[in-house]
């Protein structure tokens, strides 16, 4: 995986705010740059408009005011991979008809779409259960499915909505261990969103931490440790010392809320 | 455990159908009830077989537009319900007329159809009136309780309207739509036998419910029993059947469908 530094701007938030009808104000001013190749996490307390941040830079949401742009002439845009809080798989469908649908919707052959989900299922170790209905699976199971269709369609980007929140903690060690890998095998950028100060510093080249609402990028850490990341660094001083400032930087960034408020 | 219950679902309501029939058959020979008052089980039974082929042909009549019904209910049910979906002012437009059509009692209706259309046409009518409201509601129902994660999803992957429809919106109805269709299935016969006897007062008609007003009137008591215990039958069976169609359809993947070990 290229170190962030070095990837081009892929998609870059100017000054973007999102204010709901209800009143909800979920983003203040948000500047934020995605860049080629990068992990990058968005961190921070619930209600702090990661999730929102997440939803503009997909179009599923427009913004209120400031501009989403995308890198010129990168097809990246027209390709996301998205990942929900929840697996968010169809029960009607197979394991195999769930991870086709991003396929089958764009009109895919059906020896392509063969194809592709085998390596897709493969990807997330789960080549032996095309056939099984999602209720059949345990819920990290269905996690990787959700997580096989995103990558299906081989997207530039993934964006990933606290996909492991609602896990056990051995079942997301395992798959923040597999994420990385794939992440690095396939070279895709990624965005991840967590309140999870101990994922993000195992996961990312880069984490910004938000305020809470209205949110706003507090600040910015880098991890340097290179990848791959093993359970040898789940487990080192380094680790320890970069979840500690991570730890710090988000205390930081509540008190500044806290400041704002009174 | 599971075996006695099995057995006692099976022999329960055998014994208590039994020890009903037993009674009444006593409660007729102690009273000596005359047959054109109160005639036993036993003549029901021997009116039953021997009007065979009268009550026979009847049935297939009675059949015949409960399943018209059924069926026109099914379509337009579902066709409303898709275009009330697709559209919130067809909703606004149409809607009023779906539920004057339901709380209006179709005893009261069916003269009046009986006036304006050919006897068949309007017991039809009757069926579908109250048999087709069911099924639109529970299919509206379903239509609107897509996961919105799901529908973001297909938003992402480009989906036109036509693939949201029968790969989401559908499916996700579809327990919903069985549900709906359970309950025509009662309504449309019960639908059928109002009008029937609503035209069999007219003097004309053949079905089963006909059968029974002509019994009436010619105080042929055991072959009214008789009609009015086959009409019973038909309408058990015409649950059982949905009831299987729903659970073929669903066994897989919804969870009102599965069984759990306990």
């Amino acid at each position: 995986m290229p170190h962030a530094a070095s990837g081009r701007i892929l998609v870059a938030l100017n000054g973007v705010g999102k204010s709901f009808a209800n009143g909800t104000v979920a983003l203040g001013h948000l500047d934020l740059e995605v860049r080629e190749g990068e992990f990058l996490t968005l961190l921070g307390p619930s209600g702090c408009g990661k999730s929102t941040a997440l939803r503009l830079i997909a179009s599923l949401s427009e913004p209120s005011q400031g501009t989403v742009t995308w890198l010129e002439g990168a097809s990246a845009r027209g390709n996301i991979g998205f990942v929900f809080q929840e697996p968010t798989l169809m029960p009607w469908a197979t394991v195999f008809d769930n991870v086709a649908l991003p396929l089958k919707i764009k009109h895919a052959t059906t020896q392509e779409t063969t194809q592709r989900v085998a390596k897709a299922l493969d990807r997330v170790g789960l080549g032996d259960f095309a056939k099984s209905y999602p209720r059949e699976l345990s819920g990290g199971m269905r996690m990787r499915v959700s997580i096989a269709r995103a990558l299906v369609t081989e997207p530039k980007i993934l964006l990933m909505d606290e996909p492991f929140a609602a896990l056990d903690e051995i079942t997301r060690f395992k798959l923040n261990n597999d994420l990385m890998a794939v992440a690095a095998a396939l070279r895709m950028t990624v965005v991840f969103v967590t309140h999870s100060v101990f994922e993000s510093a195992f996961l990312s080249n880069r984490i910004v931490v938000m305020t809470p609402r209205p949110g706003r990028v507090f600040t910015e850490l880098t991890i340097d440790a290179p990848y791959p990341r093993s359970e040898a660094f789940r487990t080192s001083p380094e680790y320890a010392t970069y979840c500690r400032h991570v730890s710090e930087a988000l205390s930081r960034a509540m008190e500044a809320k806290e400041v704002v408020a009174s | 455990m599971n075996e006695q219950d099995r057995f006692l679902r099976f022999i329960l309501p055998l014994a208590t159908i039994i020890v009903g029939g037993l009674l009444w058959h006593a409660m007729v020979r102690f009273y000596d009830i005359p047959p054109y008052v109160l005639p036993g089980p036993g003549l029901v039974l021997r009116t039953l077989i021997g009007d065979w082929k009268v009550l026979w042909e009847s049935l297939l009549v009675t059949l015949v537009t409960t399943f018209q019904g059924l069926w026109l209910a099914l379509v337009g049910g579902v066709g409303l319900a898709i275009l009330f979906n697709m559209s919130r002012r067809v909703e606004y437009a149409f809607y009023p007329y779906a539920v004057i059509l339901q709380v209006t009692p179709v005893v009261a209706i069916a003269p009046l159809l009986l006036i304006y259309l050919p006897q068949h046409l309007a017991v039809l009518a009757c069926a579908w009136i109250v048999a087709f409201f069911p099924v639109l509601a529970n299919t509206t129902l379903g239509l609107n309780s897509v996961d919105h994660n799901l529908r973001d999803l297909f938003r992402l992957c480009g989906a036109t309207p036509v693939q949201v429809l029968f790969r989401l919106k559908l499916p996700a109805a579809l327990p919903y739509m069985l549900e709906g269709l359970k309950i025509a299935g009662g309504l449309s016969l019960i639908g059928a036998v109002v009008a029937e006897i609503a035209a069999g007062s007219a003097g004309a008609g053949s079905g089963l419910a006909y059968r029974i007003a002509e019994s009436g009137y010619r105080l042929n008591i055991p072959r009214m029993f008789a009609a009015l215990l086959l009409l019973s039958v038909t309408g058990i069976v015409i649950h059982f059947a949905l009831s299987l169609l729903s659970w073929l359809l669903l066994r897989r993947w919804h969870e009102s469908a599965i069984e759990r070990d306990s």
